[in-house]
């Protein structure tokens, strides 16, 4: 009933091909940006923002860059931390050499960094496919990484090996470093996020987009019908690592303060990958939603046991928790392989029948 | 510069021929342990189409509990037998928990529950194992832990009798493997069943009964690989990452084939100790072994994409 799409006519195919055709759509993403803006940046304490809101948008972010590549284009990728680091890294070199740039800026152009590295590492794919070409990107993964330990430059030759986040203030406000406010992250990684979010939906819709899921789906039909493979994968492989790269700046810089090489390692990159899966491979809503999941299942479960007062080691926590997350990870795939996206598709669906399902 | 990399490498290597040796049976010895977890990975791609990832967490898992068990005062060899017993119960509840719900899904979501197996059995492994270290029972197995020395051209070669040891334990589990695919009829079915699915079906050959085979195999074999590698290096979680050194194998040997991942393994074992000795010490600082044999796998599917012995992937539109 409160998602009866009946009596919603188009008269122009501009109004069909809107972004949200149906009035509900818009309603309730509105509500969500509500909460988003608004309400859980009231309510939210500083756990809340630290353990969940800017971890879920920032895996969001790098998910969806691999959406991009895994899910519209189909190309199989493992590297994607390695291309987050590449962005931390150059977010934090471009900081530290001219101090004077707006870091929103230099976080946004560290992207380019990566899209550079993963334009470079993306040419395997005009030769090889599948499995393959997934081994081949875990070249990148732990070229990538080794770099990260052994060029000294790259880290300003400081003893630790670690990039520290200096305090970066724009307009007078800390935004990053030890002396920002969650608050203020929190906001700056949410317009960049909302923003991102708009740029891939649109993008996917349109032409671009298009030629993407043709490669994916008859890569030789699609060249047969005038699509140039190599522009399609290399334009995926620049665009998907564009936005990974800019959310591993907002890794570092918004979140973790701090990075050591290790950080990029591959289960970052199997992290980005379940997220991108159990939400749902091409889609941009399954990002969000295998964020949340991922993300918010060790809080909860971290936080389960002294709810309930059964007390377990923390390290035992942490070994049920992996088990938890590996069992939870089969669970999904085997009621919905194609993720949580396509649940809330299915939902949608009955929701707009309801209550009279003929 | 040009003289450290085309020059210097040539000259350490003829000047002390008895330490190219060296770090030749070094590359040798994980090359074997390289192809013999490809192995694994090949078995169950061939007959499954499944990429499994969890190959290398199997091969943890095996010695964890082969070392837990004799830990707990059962005998060597009563604990190997019932590490068995547990690889036949891990493999059937895997084909009947996991895949079987999942027969005919894209390879990606069947790539994906076998990440999710690893990442339970790693879960349940630090569980009933704990986390720390563990040393192999090469003594109780009977595993001789000598070294025997050569002296090639007046210098020094050092091979450990473990070593020596896992390399022909290795080379028979190979031989049985051959002998059981190309001459009995369970393997001739497991090859069927790679072949042709639907054909394998229509003539009788069970799906069930063939994966739970291959992944008991691939159990056997984790555990052999585990007994080794653990000798060598001692059994904790670390060992998962020589996982990640198969996958660069069988990139280099095709993903159906046999030969392929052990010529495969053993090139890539070998020409990384060279690498890493040879030129990534002096020049690049060391630590190459985790990238090498990657960059090598990707420079050689550049040139040839279906590996160096993989089916020739032939597309006519």
């Amino acid at each position: 009933m409160l998602y009866r799409t009946a009596g919603q006519f188009k008269t122009s195919y501009k109004a069909d091909q809107a972004l949200f055709p149906v009035k509900q759509d818009a309603i309730l993403l509105g509500v969500i940006l509500v909460f988003a803006w608004v309400v859980f940046p009231l309510a939210a304490s500083e756990f809340t923002f630290q353990t969940l809101l800017i971890p879920i948008l920032i895996y969001a972010l790098a998910a969806m860059g691999l959406n991009i590549l895994t899910g519209y284009a189909g190309q199989l990728s493992l590297g994607t931390a390695a291309f987050m680091g590449v962005g931390a890294y150059a977010c934090y070199k471009m900081v530290t050499l001219m101090p004077w740039m707006n870091p929103i800026v230099a976080i946004l152009l560290s992207g380019v960094f990566s899209a550079g590295v993963g334009v470079a590492f993306g040419i395997p794919s005009l030769r090889i496919k599948g499995f393959y070409l997934a081994i081949a990107t875990l070249a990148a993964q732990f070229f990538l990484v080794w770099l990260f330990e052994k060029w000294a430059w790259l880290y300003n030759y400081n003893a630790s090996g670690a990039i520290q986040v200096p305090n970066l203030e724009m307009f007078g406000v800390y935004v990053a470093g030890p002396q920002a406010d969650s608050l203020v992250q929190y906001y700056v990684v949410l317009a960049i996020v909302s923003v991102m979010t708009m740029l891939c939906i649109n993008l996917t819709r349109g032409t671009l987009g298009r030629t993407w899921k043709a490669t994916r789906d008859v890569d030789i039909a699609a060249e047969l019908i005038g699509i140039n493979l190599m522009k399609s994968k290399l334009t995926a492989f620049m665009v998907s690592s564009y936005i990974v790269g800019v959310a591993g700046a907002l890794f570092v810089f918004m979140w973790r303060g701090a990075a050591e090489p290790n950080l990029f390692d591959i289960p970052l990159s199997f992290r980005i990958l379940f997220i991108a899966i159990i939400g749902g491979l091409g889609s941009i809503l399954g990002n969000y939603l295998g964020a949340i999941l991922i993300v918010g299942l060790p809080v909860v479960l971290g936080t389960l046991p002294a709810a309930l007062g059964v007390p377990i080691a923390s390290s035992m926590v942490e070994h049920i928790n992996v088990m938890m997350v590996g069992a939870l990870i089969i669970f999904f795939l085997i009621i919905e392989p194609h993720g949580l996206a396509q649940l809330w598709r299915l939902i949608r669906e009955k929701l707009i029948i309801w209550p009279f399902p003929h | 510069m040009l003289n450290q990399i085309f020059v210097a490498p040539f000259v350490d290597m003829f000047a002390a021929p008895d330490f190219l040796l060296q770090v030749l049976w070094e590359g040798l010895v994980s090359g074997i342990l390289y192809a013999l977890i490809a192995l694994g990975f090949v078995l169950i791609f061939r007959s499954s189409r499944i990429f499994n990832f969890a190959q290398g967490i199997m091969v943890v898992f095996a010695a964890l509990t082969l070392v837990g068990l004799y830990e707990m005062g059962v005998p060597a060899w009563v604990s190997v037998v019932l590490t068995l017993g547990v690889m036949f119960i891990l493999a059937v509840s895997i084909e009947k928990i996991v895949l079987r719900p999942l027969v005919g899904q894209p390879d990606i979501i069947l790539f994906m529950a076998t990440i999710g197996i690893t990442l339970f059995l790693i879960g349940l492994g630090e569980i009933i194992f704990g986390g720390e270290n563990k040393v192999m029972i090469t003594e109780a197995l009977g595993i001789p832990t000598g070294s025997v020395v050569f002296e090639p051209w007046g210098g020094l070669l050092i091979l450990e009798e473990k070593d020596i040891t896992a390399v022909g334990v290795a080379g028979m589990l190979v031989v049985a493997l051959l002998l059981f695919l190309n001459k009995t009829r369970m393997g001739r079915a497991i090859r069927a069943l790679g072949d042709d699915p639907q054909a394998a079906l229509s003539v009788g050959i069970s799906l069930q009964t063939i994966w739970v085979l291959v992944w008991f195999i691939a159990g056997i074999i984790a555990l052999v690989t585990g007994v080794a590698w653990g000798a060598r290096a001692g059994v904790s979680f670390a060992l998962e990452v020589i996982a990640y050194k198969a996958l660069p194998v069988l990139m280099l040997g095709g993903l159906e084939s046999i030969t392929g991942a052990i010529i495969g393994g053993l090139m890539i074992g070998m020409l990384e100790k060279l690498f890493e000795i040879y030129w990534g010490q002096p020049i690049l600082g060391g630590n190459t072994e985790t990238w090498f044999a990657f960059v090598l796998a990707l420079i050689v599917l550049l040139f040839r994409p279906q590996g160096l012995f993989g089916e020739k992937i032939i597309e006519r539109v």
